[in-house]
């Protein structure tokens, strides 16, 4: 349950990322949950390939080789209309899974 | 899309490792340039990008695992999770379970003998192509010697074309004598089958000669081993066949038995040649007789080979050389022809088409258990589908839980009919018989398993998909469990249970039309009284008695017999009706002068008989006289017809001393009318029949008919002895009328059983369906009787709203069924004798099975109802 509900925020993250950012690389995503979170949210390098790679399986994802600005290879991930779909859903899921988690700490 | 790659991934695995090492090392040379523009030193730099991922062998891991389980795993997970939740319900598994067992069971044992009989190639070398040549006519398979040679010679469309009859006779060596089912077969038989012989030689095309010029056997594997040891020196030794001398040349290999499916013959004989003595008045005859089986050239398609045999059958009429309406039609090898073929095949459709119905009627059971189990799980399907789970994902997970259930049930059911298929293989249904059942399943009846096993799985696995999608996460988990989904969701279970109960009261009623048929054949007018009389049956040639001398013998026999104490009549009769043979003939009106087909008046079944079987047989003299024995070879040609007969030839005016012609020759005169029977089999039409004296027409085939009040266990050993002492080298077989009237009662019988075993199916599966619905609907609702109870409602009202809704649909799917029963049973009319629902018998039968199926179905459930104790089950909510 907690794993899941980990892996559903690392997913609902890295959607939101490219939904942004429309094409961007596995390095590039960290640095952008690091700053567009204000350094709250680390995403763990070890997790976040795994976490792509499954994405891609699932086709919520597509991925290119390309130059990055540096003139470096690197593998650049964009969303699919499937992951456009995910993340909408995933979003909606976290709203409530923030206001149930919040009406619970209220009620506490 | 992502399947095929995931595929394709595992395929290439270290393609895959190469390109996620790349992506890694990309991401850390970014970091250590991002590091050192931080400041850090590029050692420095490098250890920091190192750190932050960790071990590079577990993360890679990681990422090809994840791989290989969403690709193939997902399945392994879907069904391990299905194990375990049917694991976690018994009752319902065990339910399902046993009604696919037998669902699929039925299924697989019908469809094994369908495919021995009418789908599997004859088991020869080579069976593609091969063909009989029958005529146009149904029930006319039997073509002449004649005919055959000019097909054979004349075609241009058939490779090779053999022609045998299947007879019986007496095979007798120094010690032993047996009574044995045989082929004759034409010379090219073995070579057009590629069959070769297992030891010594076969005969062949140029052993052919003429008449009588080939006295050579081959025996059969079985019959070789049973009565000869298996021993090899028997080639090349004489045997005698009806006491005629015949040499074996050699024994065929233990798989070939013939070119029919369910008979096993003890040997072949060149057709040149007959253990009765000189063939060449049987080789030269125009009667129809013998069997024509074809090899199609590769090629040629059925048509074609059909209409080239026209061709030539109308060239010969044209010449006057073949008979008259000479026409070809193929069939099937196998089955005699159509003779059993034609029979067999609606028989086996129509009782496929039922089995199968068992198995809908079992889905729609199970759906509607499955859509009953689902709406109960519908808050865990609400969760699963709130964190996340696809609908796909649920609907998948419930549909794995079906057809692991359904593929277990059919493997379990295919394991039973198995045992019960292999046992039918080693029955021998007639001991006078060499047939076998042969039906032990093949790899076509395991797929065959498989695929009904899946398909059903399917069927009822999707019941629920309307269920998984319409499901509102919110809405389930807010109100609870047993909320208006339930309610909702029952039209489609009602629907179902209508459904299922329309097909089980079809098969119900099916049963019955054929239970009473079965009964009224058994006391039929067969127009003999089979009850109190016993046969002896023999045949004179097998003494190596000579045509001239037969009549004398059988005068002999019946001399003894009637002396014998007890005896209180007895006649002979060369085959009695309804036994294995039967002859017919074309009659023709006096002044017919040419006598073909289309100037006859119509065909004629004819036996010979002696004085005195007609009383014997219990058949009722309805005008004129019985024979007596100076009805002899000197006094003039005399018949007795049967009323078919008379009122065919006649008319309405009395027959006795009016007469007709059997072919060309002296007319017969009929001197008596007898009441009208069965001859052939219990759903034939009525046949015209004629009866001729012993000496005029003199047979050597003798069933002596013995009527006697006493038990046959006194009278056969009495019998016995009196009638080794006209002739010792004479076999006879004793048996009872009704006993050996089990020939033609056997197919009623065996469809009898067959509905029989289809109705107590489909009453179970009614039964657990109403049962289920039953006990659901009160169990949902007991906490609502709870309350009406305590606010002061009656039993009574209480049981008409729980139990009302089943009754309905059991009282209506009954009339549906009912209804379509009515409409189905002149499908059974083809093989049980006189099959009719409109039988208040049938009808009653069929309404109180259905009643007391209700009754006891929804007994628990109105007890539970009346048992409601309204202060508890509040409590426990």
């Amino acid at each position: 349950m907690a794993r899941n509900d980990l892996q559903g925020t690392l997913d609902l993250l890295v959607l939101k990322t490219l939904s942004q950012k429309g094409e961007l690389h596995g390095y590039g995503i960290v640095l952008h949950i690091q700053r567009a979170s204000d350094t709250l949210l680390f995403v763990e390098e070890g997790s976040l390939y795994p976490a792509l790679h499954r994405m891609e399986m699932s086709g919520w994802i597509r991925s290119e080789w390309k130059a990055t600005e540096t003139n470096r290879k690197a593998k650049f991930y964009r969303l699919t209309p499937a992951g456009q779909r995910e993340l909408q859903n995933a979003e909606k899921s976290f709203e409530q899974l923030v206001k149930g988690i919040r009406a619970m700490l209220r009620y506490a | 899309m992502s399947i095929f790659r995931r595929l394709a991934n595992t395929f290439s695995r270290s393609e895959l490792h190469q390109e996620i090492d790349a992506e890694i090392q990309s991401h850390v040379e970014m970091r250590i340039a991002d590091n050192i523009a931080a400041g850090m030193s590029p050692e420095e730099a490098r250890r920091d990008a190192l750190l932050r991922f960790g071990s590079r062998v577990v993360m890679r891991e990681r990422m090809t695992a994840a791989d290989a389980a969403t690709a193939f795993d997902a399945f392994g997970r879907d069904l391990r999770y299905a194990a375990r939740q049917l694991r976690r319900s018994p009752a319902f598994t065990a339910t399902a379970l046993v009604t696919l067992i037998l669902g699929i069971g039925a299924n697989v044992v019908v469809f094994s003998v369908l495919n021995a009989a009418l789908l599997r190639p004859l088991d020869v070398p080579q069976p593609a192509g091969l063909c009989h040549v029958v005529h146009k006519q149904q029930g006319y398979d039997n073509q002449s010697y004649p005919d055959y040679l000019d097909f054979k010679s004349k075609n241009s469309t058939f490779s090779d074309m053999a022609a045998y009859r299947i007879e019986s006779a007496g095979l007798s060596t120094k010690d032993a004598a047996y009574k044995c089912w045989y082929y004759r077969v034409s010379g090219n038989f073995f070579d057009m089958l590629g069959v070769q012989p297992a030891q010594g030689r076969f005969f062949h095309a140029s052993d052919e000669h003429g008449p009588n010029s080939a006295p050579y056997i081959v025996l059969s594997d079985d019959f070789w081993r049973a009565h000869f040891d298996a021993d090899a020196r028997i080639v090349g030794t004489t045997v005698d066949v009806n006491k005629h001398p015949f040499t074996v040349i050699g024994v065929a290999p233990p798989a070939f038995h013939g070119t029919e499916v369910f008979l096993w013959p003890a040997f072949w004989m060149p057709i040149v040649n007959s253990p009765s003595g000189d063939t060449a008045d049987y080789l030269a005859s125009r009667s129809h007789n013998l069997l024509i089986l074809g090899r199609l050239k590769p090629g040629v398609t059925a048509q074609q080979a059909t209409d080239n045999l026209n061709a030539i059958a109308q060239e010969l009429a044209r010449q006057n050389r073949a008979d008259d309406g000479l026409d070809a039609r193929l069939t099937k090898p196998g089955l005699m022809g159509d003779q059993l073929g034609a029979p067999a095949r609606s028989f086996l459709a129509g009782i496929m088409l039922l089995a199968l119905l068992v198995l809908l009627a079992a889905c729609a059971n199970l759906a509607s258990l499955f859509a009953a189990r689902t709406a109960d799980r519908s808050r865990e399907l609400a969760i699963r589908l709130a964190i996340g789970s696809s609908r796909w994902n649920v609907l998948r997970q419930l549909l794995s839980e079906a057809v692991l259930l359904s593929v277990l049930g059919g493997a379990l059911g295919t394991i039973f009919s198995t045992f019960l298929l292999n046992a039918l293989t080693r029955w021998q249904p007639f001991p006078e018989f060499p047939i076998h059942v042969a039906v032990s399943p093949d790899p076509k009846v395991y797929f065959v398993a498989l695929l009904l096993s899946i398909g059903s799985g399917m069927l009822w696995g999707l019941v629920p998909m309307r269920q998984v999608w319409a499901t509102d996460s919110a809405q389930v988990m807010k109100s609870s469990g047993a909320g208006t989904i339930v309610f909702r969701r029952f039209t489609l279970r009602e629907l179902l249970l209508g459904v299922q109960i329309t097909l089980c009261t079809l098969l119900v009623t099916a049963s019955f039309v054929a239970l009473r048929g079965m009964q009224r054949s058994l006391h039929a007018p067969f127009g003999f009284q089979p009850q109190g009389v016993l046969l002896a049956e023999t045949d004179l040639h097998m003494g190596g008695h000579s045509d001239a001398s037969t009549t004398q013998m059988q005068k002999r026999m019946l001399e003894e017999v009637t002396r014998v104490p007890g005896v209180s009549s007895v006649g002979i009769i060369d085959e009695t009706p309804l036994g294995t043979g039967g002859s017919g003939s074309f009659v023709f009106r006096v002044g017919t002068t040419d006598f073909r087909m289309s100037t006859s008046a119509f065909g004629a079944k004819y036996f010979s008989i002696s004085p005195g079987y007609v009383t014997a047989a219990g058949t009722r003299l309805l005008t004129g006289r019985d024979f007596t024995w100076h009805d002899d070879a000197r006094a003039r040609n005399v018949a007795i017809v049967n009323q078919t007969f008379a009122q065919r030839m006649f008319g309405t005016t009395s027959p006795i001393g009016l007469r007709f012609l059997v072919g060309q020759g002296t007319p017969y005169e009929v001197v008596g009318v007898v009441e009208n029977g069965k001859y052939e089999s219990l759903t034939e039409a009525p046949w015209a029949a004629m009866f001729f004296p012993l000496e005029q027409s003199p047979q050597s085939d003798t069933s002596l008919i013995v009527r006697s009040p006493l038990p046959p266990s006194e009278i056969v050993p009495e019998l016995r002895q009196v009638l080794a002492q006209i002739d010792p080298s004479l076999p006879f077989v004793f048996h009872t009328w009704p006993d050996a009237l089990g020939f033609v009662q056997f197919p009623a019988r065996i469809a009898t059983a067959t509905l029989g075993v289809m109705g107590l199916l489909a009453a179970m599966l009614a039964l657990t369906g109403v049962f289920g619905m039953a006990m659901y609907s009160v169990s949902k609702r007991m906490r609502e009787f709870g309350i009406r109870v305590a606010v002061g409602a009656q039993p009574v009202q209480l049981m008409r709203s729980a139990l009302s809704r089943p009754l309905i649909l059991l009282l209506s799917g009954s009339v549906a069924g009912l209804l379509l029963g009515v409409i189905a049973s002149q499908l059974l009319a083809q093989i049980v004798y006189q099959a009719t629902p409109r039988d208040p018998l049938v009808l009653g039968g069929v309404v109180i099975t259905m009643a007391l199926l209700g009754f006891v179905a929804t007994w628990i459930p109105a007890q539970r109802a009346f048992g409601v104790h309204p202060a508890r089950l509040l409590r426990e909510e």
